[in-house]
């Protein structure tokens, strides 16, 4: 495990940035571009990051940035791929695509899907704010069960749709869940998945303030709390290879875990939760935890 | 030519027999494109099935990206491109349609990919036929569109758009189009110019835009907003002013389309016209038919037949839809007493796109020709040199009256030879 003493001191971000006071994003996308380093081409479809980068003109990342519409991000990444194979510059450049979860489980699926099954060597990371936050926080495919968006105000029907497990099942060889809250596991995954060869996918959440309704300040806490309540298991799939992350490793026992309401009582966006949806939700996390058990055990 | 075992290779001297589809794709081959992504429809798919052929053999070392949809092959175009690649692609009807998003995003950026548009009607109902209503719906997007008569024609527009597309002054995408099935799948000869005279002719592209280039930081396409932006680092352009820079291009790139088509003529001997427009019979025609591809191709035939009747009659064939030669048409028609239009597509809910434009274009004129518009053709209906020629002396009887009208024109439809037709019953669906 990397210590904070490993991270590079370079910053890719110059400081001003559009972001939110508190967004998840902008920590998660500074330490990717920490772990990736400066030979990097990043491509970015419509989403709270084109924010972010700012107006025409000015970039405020120390890395060329390619911006696409929404359905693309997959195939832009498999363009500029494509290019720099064809310039014979494939080994020394890595490409990174940035969306959200809306460009990612959305309308985005198609490309990303045609992506990963041509074997595009390339990084998708997702930051999921689980809503389409940079339009008004309407629901997406990765909106939770029971969340207040403006297009679900009485709740949203149905779990998130569980994206790493679509990816796994393309036969990717690497898969990888992370979290704001925990930023040297991040560092670390990005730059395993630097140095291995085709498509690399990271779901990575990311606690969105104004979205989720919490204080600004507490993005790391909310975090933290999606991880130990179980809510947010952090692991690797690598080559089909299941290994549970190390903040995540001891809520494997469940009497470790914090109680769901927790997390959901500290966000507004939970609060017409039902009894009956807190249920579901212990109902869910146990579940989920059930299979990682058995995955475990079975690959042993 | 550089391969000695060409199986198709006639003749030494290059000619082979080809269809338009890989008279297309051979185009791509010496144009020695570095990126190709497509998705196949019908009738373009034998342009990535011959290219997907090059590339395999090693005639061409391209990178094909096989894609899951027509959206993410002109996606993986345009970030391709952006990476500093020469890029092209082929598609058809739908296929164009759903690259739509990323057309003016290719224009916007000022990418100079090239598409081959095999033409095709648009559903509902389905039709895989021709017409050139997919050519016509890409209008305001800001690309270039040239439109052909024969397979030979595209092979030299294809080299031609990528040197037009790439020229500093231009830098724009462009489409070259020709009649699906008619042209596409028609075999016809071809001569394949020596690789090192097209390599002369078209050089590696320079491109404004390269993302390889890592050293040189670059955000591509952030938000622009309403008005210029000041602040300490610098200046930057608004949308307005973007879009003013990719419509001057547009209007200038007319001017380079002319001298690339002459340097062409030049060195290969083969010219169309101007590069903007060909004529046929126009010296002493009072009576010109406007059409394109397919549709003036009928209509050369139809001017001899008009011609031994007596009528003064010419063709010209537009050649270059997009800019729109507005000047240079006016020019041309300032003298002529009528036109006549065949368009193979409708502007919907007006009329045929070439016969409204020209109307358009020549309010200008003091003394304005007459002018109707004909819509034929429709779905791969075939075009008759009767239709035409009947067309011709419906408007020239018009035109005794006036006869200036709006109104569409439908020549070859059959609506007797339906049993019971009932506008009211009939398009529901069954």
């Amino acid at each position: 495990m990397v210590n904070v003493m490993d991270l590079p001191e370079e910053e890719y971000i110059y400081p001003g940035t559009r972001a939110c006071a508190g967004c998840g994003m902008a920590l998660i996308y500074r330490i990717a571009l920490k772990a990736l380093g400066s030979k990097t081409i990043i491509t970015v479809p419509a989403s709270c990051l084109t924010v972010l980068h700012g107006m025409q003109g000015f970039c405020s990342t120390k890395i060329s940035v390619y911006h696409t519409p929404f359905a693309t991000t997959g195939a832009s990444a498999s363009g500029i791929r494509a290019s720099l194979e064809d310039k014979g510059l494939d080994e020394e450049i890595c490409v990174l695509a940035f969306a959200g979860d809306g460009g990612t489980t959305d309308i985005g699926i198609q490309a990303l899907s045609g992506a990963a099954e041509r074997g595009t060597n390339f990084i998708f990371a997702c930051y999921d704010n689980e809503a389409y936050m940079n339009t008004g926080v309407q629901r997406s495919g990765s909106t939770p069960l029971g969340v207040r968006t403006t297009t679900t105000p009485e709740g949203k029907l149905g779990h998130k749709k569980n994206m790493p497990k679509i990816l796994e099942a393309h036969g990717i060889p690497y898969v990888t869940t992370g979290i704001v809250s925990y930023p040297l596991d991040l560092f670390e995954k990005f730059k395993k998945a630097r140095d291995i060869f085709g498509t690399k996918y990271f779901h990575i959440l990311s606690p969105c303030p104004p979205g989720w309704g919490y204080e600004p300040k507490d993005t790391i806490l909310i975090g933290r709390l999606a991880v130990q309540t179980g809510f947010w298991p952090l692991y690797e799939v690598i080559n089909g290879k299941f290994i549970l992350s190390k903040p995540s490793s001891k809520y494997l026992d469940p009497s470790k875990r914090k109680p769901i309401e927790e997390y959901l009582s500290a966000q507004k966006r939970f609060k017409t939760l039902s009894v009956q949806e807190i249920e579901i939700y212990k109902t869910y996390i146990n579940d989920m935890w059930q299979e990682i058990k058995k995955r475990i055990e079975n690959q042993e | 030519m550089t391969e000695s075992n060409e199986k198709e290779k006639l003749t030494d001297e290059n000619l082979m027999i080809l269809t338009g589809n890989h008279a297309a794709a051979h185009a791509f081959r010496q144009a020695k494109v570095g990126v190709i992504s497509a998705y196949p429809i019908t009738p373009q798919s034998p342009v990535v099935e011959k290219i997907a052929e090059f590339v395999s053999e090693g005639k061409l070392k391209a990178r094909f990206v096989k894609v899951e949809s027509e959206h993410s092959a002109l996606a993986v175009c345009c970030a391709a491109s952006a990476t500093g690649s020469r890029v092209g692609t082929a598609t058809s009807a739908h296929g164009l349609e759903f690259m739509y998003e990323m057309l003016p995003w290719a224009s916007g950026n000022r990418l100079p990919i090239i598409i081959n548009l095999a033409t095709r009607s648009l559903g509902a109902p389905w039709s895989v036929w021709t017409d050139h209503q997919d050519f016509i719906t890409i209008r305001d997007v800001g690309w270039i569109q040239f439109i052909c008569e024969n397979n030979q024609e595209i092979y030299d527009t294809n080299l031609q758009a990528f040197k037009i597309a790439e020229d500093p002054r231009v830098f724009l995408p462009a489409i070259v189009a020709y009649d699906g099935y008619i042209l596409s799948h028609t075999m016809m000869p071809v001569k394949l110019e020596n690789q090192e005279d097209i390599d002369g002719f078209l050089p590696p592209l320079k491109h404004h835009i390269n993302l390889s280039d890592i050293s040189n930081v670059k955000g591509i396409d952030p938000v622009t907003t309403p008005n210029i932006i000041k602040r300490a680092e610098g200046t930057a352009p608004g949308y307005y002013e973007y879009r003013y820079t990719l419509q001057k291009a547009l209007e200038n790139s007319i001017n380079i389309i002319k001298e690339v088509h002459d340097e062409y003529f030049r060195k290969f001997g083969r010219s169309y016209g101007n590069g903007i427009y060909k004529t046929v019979d126009t010296n002493d025609a009072n009576t010109i038919i406007l059409a394109m591809g397919s549709v003036a191709s009928q209509g050369r035939i139809a001017i001899e037949k008009l011609r031994n009747e007596g009528f003064k009659v010419g063709l010209v064939s537009l050649k270059l839809f997009r800019p729109y030669p507005a000047e240079e048409l006016r020019e041309f028609f300032k003298d002529k007493e009528n036109i006549i239009v065949f368009d193979r597509d409708i502007g919907y809910g007006y009329e045929g796109v070439l016969s409204y434009e020209l109307k358009a274009a020549l309010y200008g004129l003091k003394n304005r020709p007459n002018i109707k518009g004909f819509i034929v053709g429709l779905g791969g209906r075939d075009v008759k040199t009767e239709h035409i020629i009947s067309g011709v002396y419906k408007a020239l009887d018009a035109f005794k009256e006036g006869g200036f009208t709006n109104k569409t024109d439908f020549l070859g439809l059959n609506l007797e030879e339906l049993k019971d037709y009932d506008e009211s019953t009939y398009f529901k669906g069954g």
